[in-house]
């Protein structure tokens, strides 16, 4: 990258906040992204609203391309620049700029960490449903821009169900202002629909507000063991069937179970196909209910073990599991790939024994853990980078894994965007109309191509 | 350094929030994630170590908070300490490093002789004058740091005036070995009074070997290794010489480093066998909840606790401190917001890096004023010197003691 142009990004953010040394390049050349990596030109954070404008603005003239970035922790490969242009960092935008308790909406710039903006809501008695894994780090722009999920979904939904409103730069440096705090709107298309999930190709998030919901009265919270993994699936559609809705639905399968055993001791058995961890939330009356519920239809596609939590802390206890099972999994072997393959819940049984049966043909050791309500699973690789040959197979056994999603009916991700790593199974899933039709909007918002090119399609 | 450590770390940012530099900077390159990636490309070749290198990774507190919260098992702040020592045994020790890390700190005579010049002006009331006029000001700016942080010292060092053997009262349950922290010992030698009182008071005999020495921390973190080394052969040796149940200590940077000897001399079992013998003088007294309880008497107190970096993310132990002041009747106890974050003190640190130390720091006393306690209660030198000198400035001033000064208070109440 040219002196001349870095030293016209700094006259904008400030000398301090564009880094241009080999170590700070490096470092922004990664997310949390398995095997993907490589150095931007620059990297630029911006301090509010308008610095962003002035960078787009710069950019676009130039012709240099821009990656916008949270804190880099999807696994899509979304917040790199591969061509050596501009990193975005929005790091230093973290303020919560207004808790309406009025309207019961709250607007963040696009930095602040999700779960600094749980604490802030409930401690006012208020709820922002979506919880996703890496809450504690991730910021809500990169929420919104993935459209992220988390254990509460099943029940409340996903980021998507809560932005009410955006303000987004546009690649040329206009600022564009879309839906507000109106409950209610349909004047012209939707565009913050259209904006969330847009992997930051169509502009860059500075504002955002949410919709907040009252917080739920209690919440009970059960662990239940099954032998058999078929009995598990069911047990999760019957009871969507019976019309009960946990607020957490999820699922921990055989080789999870056996690394979260050898690594946290919580006492699971060995000899079990799946366990379950299940929350119900609301009115007490309903969560008394319903808990007797769940039990009757776990009882009855016979599980081993069903125990409900007394107390917050033996909460916490049960759902240490799950809690846990990442880094159970993770520690096994040096590299691990997440993935996010997504099926109609009626489909969760099949595709956990696919998983299991391409596991085995290809010789990996794949465990398979989450959102079992959402049909959203995670098949996790415990492989090592070091050994070209095991990652090749990993790849191949991921590719088989998302043809039988699509072929189910599924999706090739459930929340964690497509970017770059799942570029080329974008094609398949959504056809030559659904590409000609994104790549036409990108075009409206983005003509000259700067805004994180590369990504998605 | 085992390059498996660094291929470890799968960059998922977990630690992120947890680490006070990252709080501070929200760079990449002052995270866990980013020393972990700045090491690894290091290793690679990709990078060289540049002055910019440097300052980044030695911007690391070796706090070890990230390691707490890392879900691959992966300790940033470790392996930068370690990545810093190899290049130490590469580059050789400076004149200065040797002198203070092989010829002053492994020999108690030496420091307690060094120490002696201090104790006689903050007797003499020349400190007074020093402070009054000024005088400090025309030092180099370390050498004011360092003297404005040291409280009162005691009239001698601990490990001069203390009985080799202190019998147990009452009816004898165990032999322990009480391991004197060199600043324990030198500065906060009534704590480790309380705390060899509280041990026999239980039915524990005390035997506090003279000839201990420094653990070897320091030169752990003047990234001297052989040094280290010597020290824990040297320390093995002499406690293991002894009939002990346990080898106790009330200062969390030595529990840490005992707790590692085996690591640190690659398994050699007796240095293992030592290492399992050691614990925090907060594990014993937790196993013996029961009888301290009837011997508590009622404090009135508002009261927080500040996990030592040492002590939390090094070994683990959060619970029982917390549980032990629980059990004093009457005290009202805080839970400090943050409380496992560093103080900023982390070794030599809050000399080495006044400004990002500072920071660290106001963010704590922030923090403790948050939970309107009177008291703090901490158990690591470090955090001890740090904190004291903070919160008697703050407004309103906060008390800070150990957490057996707490414990002897509510005994003697
Ligand atoms: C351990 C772990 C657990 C996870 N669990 C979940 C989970 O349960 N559910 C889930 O959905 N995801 C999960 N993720 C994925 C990831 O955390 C989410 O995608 C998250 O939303 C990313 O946020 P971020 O701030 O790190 O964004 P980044 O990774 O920095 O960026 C993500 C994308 O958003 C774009 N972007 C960022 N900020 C802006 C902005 N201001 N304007 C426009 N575009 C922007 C970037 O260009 C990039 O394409 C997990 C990841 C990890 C490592
Ligand atoms: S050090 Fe651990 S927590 Fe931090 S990014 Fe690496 S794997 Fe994640
Ligand atoms: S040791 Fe402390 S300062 Fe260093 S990277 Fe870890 S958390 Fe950050």
């Amino acid at each position: 990258m040219e002196d001349s142009f870095i030293k016209a990004l700094s006259e904008i953010v400030g000398a301090q906040y564009t880094l241009s040394d080999p170590e700070s390049l490096a470092c922004y050349g990664y997310d949390s992204t398995p095997e993907l990596q490589s150095r931007p030109g620059v990297v630029v954070l911006p301090g509010n609203s308008e610095e962003i404008a002035r960078v787009m603005a710069l950019c676009e003239g130039a012709g240099v391309r821009v990656t916008p970035r949270g804190s880099g922790t999807n696994l899509s490969g979304g917040s790199i620049s591969f061509d050596s242009g501009v990193v975005l960092q929005t790091s230093r935008m973290n303020r919560i700029l207004e808790i309406d308790e009025e309207n019961l909406t709250a607007t963040v710039e696009t930095g602040v960490i999700t779960s600094t903006l749980h604490r802030e809501v409930e401690a006012k008695g208020l709820f922002y449903p979506p919880d996703p894994g890496s809450m504690n780090i991730s910021t809500m722009g990169g929420n919104v821009a993935e459209n992220s999920g988390g254990l509460r979904g099943l029940k409340y939904g996903v980021t998507d169900d809560y932005v009410m409103g955006l303000k987004t730069i546009l690649a040329n440096g206009e600022i564009l202002k879309t839906g507000g705090k109106v409950v209610k709107d349909v004047a012209g298309y939707n565009l913050n629909q259209l904006l969330v999930s847009s992997e930051g190709t169509l502009g860059v998030f500075s504002e955002i507000t949410v919709k907040l919901i009252p917080k739920p009265q209690t919440k009970k919270t059960m662990l239940v063991h099954f032998p058999q993994l078929e009995q598990a699936a069911l047990t999760v559609s019957h009871i969507i069937a019976a019309r009960i809705i946990p607020a957490t639905l999820e699922f921990l399968d055989r080789t999870t179970i056996k690394c979260v055993e050898d690594y946290a001791h919580v006492g699971l058995p060995l000899d079990v196909d799946a366990v379950l961890l299940i929350e119900v939330d609301g009115h007490p009356a309903q969560v008394e209910e319903d808990a007797a519920g769940i039990r009757s239809i776990c009882e009855r596609h016979h599980c081993s073990f069903f125990q409900t939590a007394a107390s917050t802390e033996e909460a916490l206890k049960l759902a240490t599991a799950r809690r846990v099972a990442l880094s159970a999994l993770a520690r096994v072997r040096p590299t691990t790939i997440l993935e996010d393959a997504t099926v109609p819940r009626s489909c969760i049984a099949p595709m956990v024994k696919l998983i299991q049966d391409t596991a085995k043909k290809y010789d990996l050791l794949i465990g398979t853990f989450g959102h079992a309500g959402d049909g959203n699973l995670h098949p996790t690789c415990l492989t090592d980078e070091r050994n070209p040959d095991e990652i090749k197979r990993a790849h191949q056994a991921f590719g088989e894994i998302f043809e039988a999603t699509i072929a189910m009916g599924g999706t090739i991700t459930g929340e964690h965007g497509v970017g770059v790593a799942k570029k080329k199974y974008l094609p398949k899933l959504v056809g030559e109309s659904g590409l000609k039709v994104m790549r036409g909007i990108k075009g409206a918002f983005d003509p000259r191509g700067i805004l994180n090119p590369g990504k998605i399609f | 350094m085992d390059f498996v450590k660094l291929i470890n770390c799968m960059r998922c940012g977990m630690c992120l929030p947890h680490c006070p530099t990252y709080k501070e900077t929200f760079l990449e390159t002052a995270s866990p994630r980013g020393r972990v990636a700045l090491v690894r490309k290091f290793q690679e070749g990709e990078l060289v170590e540049s002055e910019k290198f440097l300052e980044y990774v030695s911007l690391c507190l070796d706090c070890q908070a990230c390691a707490s919260a890392c879900p691959c098992g992966v300790n940033a702040g470790e392996l930068v300490a370690e990545f810093r020592c190899e290049r130490k045994q590469e580059q050789g020790l400076s004149t200065m490093e040797d002198l203070i890390l092989r010829k002053l700190v492994p020999h108690p005579d030496r420091l307690e002789a060094a120490t002696a010049p201090l104790r006689l002006y903050q007797r003499t009331g020349l400190q007074k004058v020093v402070r009054s006029l000024g005088l400090l000001k025309v030092f180099p700016a370390a050498l004011e740091r360092m003297e404005g942080l040291l409280p009162k010292l005691p009239e001698a060092p601990l490990r001069q005036t203390i009985n080799e053997v202190t019998p147990a009262v009452g009816e004898q349950k165990g032999t322990v070995g009480f391991f004197l922290g060199c600043v324990m010992s030198l500065i906060f030698s009534e704590a480790s009074l309380a705390t060899v009182e509280l041990l026999s008071s239980l039915g524990y005999k005390v035997v506090t070997p003279k000839d201990q020495k420094c653990c070897g921390a320091p030169n752990m973190l003047g990234h001297d290794i052989d040094g280290l080394k010597e020290a824990a052969r040297f320390n093995t040796d002499l406690f293991q010489s002894q009939q002990l149940d346990f080898v106790v200590t009330d200062c969390g940077g030595c529990g840490a480093e005992l707790k590692k000897y085996g690591h640190h001399l690659d398994g050699e079992a007796a240095a293992t066998a030592f290492s399992t013998k050691v614990r925090d003088i907060s594990e014993i007294l937790a196993t013996e909840a029961g009888t301290l309880k009837e011997k508590l008497k009622p404090l009135p107190l508002k009261v927080t606790y500040h996990d030592p970096c040492h002590i939390a993310h090094c070994q683990g132990i959060r619970s029982q401190p917390r549980a032990l002041i629980n059990l004093i009747p009457g005290i009202d106890f805080r839970e400090l917001p943050e409380a496992d974050a560093c103080c900023g003190s982390a070794g030599t640190y809050n000399i080495e890096k006044p400004e990002m130390s500072d920071r660290v720091l106001s963010r704590k006393v922030q923090n403790v004023q948050k939970t309107g306690a009177d008291y703090l209660v901490t158990s690591n030198p470090g955090c001890l010197l740090q904190l004291k000198k903070a919160l008697s400035e703050a407004n309103p001033p906060v008390k800070v003691i150990h957490l057996t000064e707490l414990l002897q208070m509510s005994l003697n109440a």
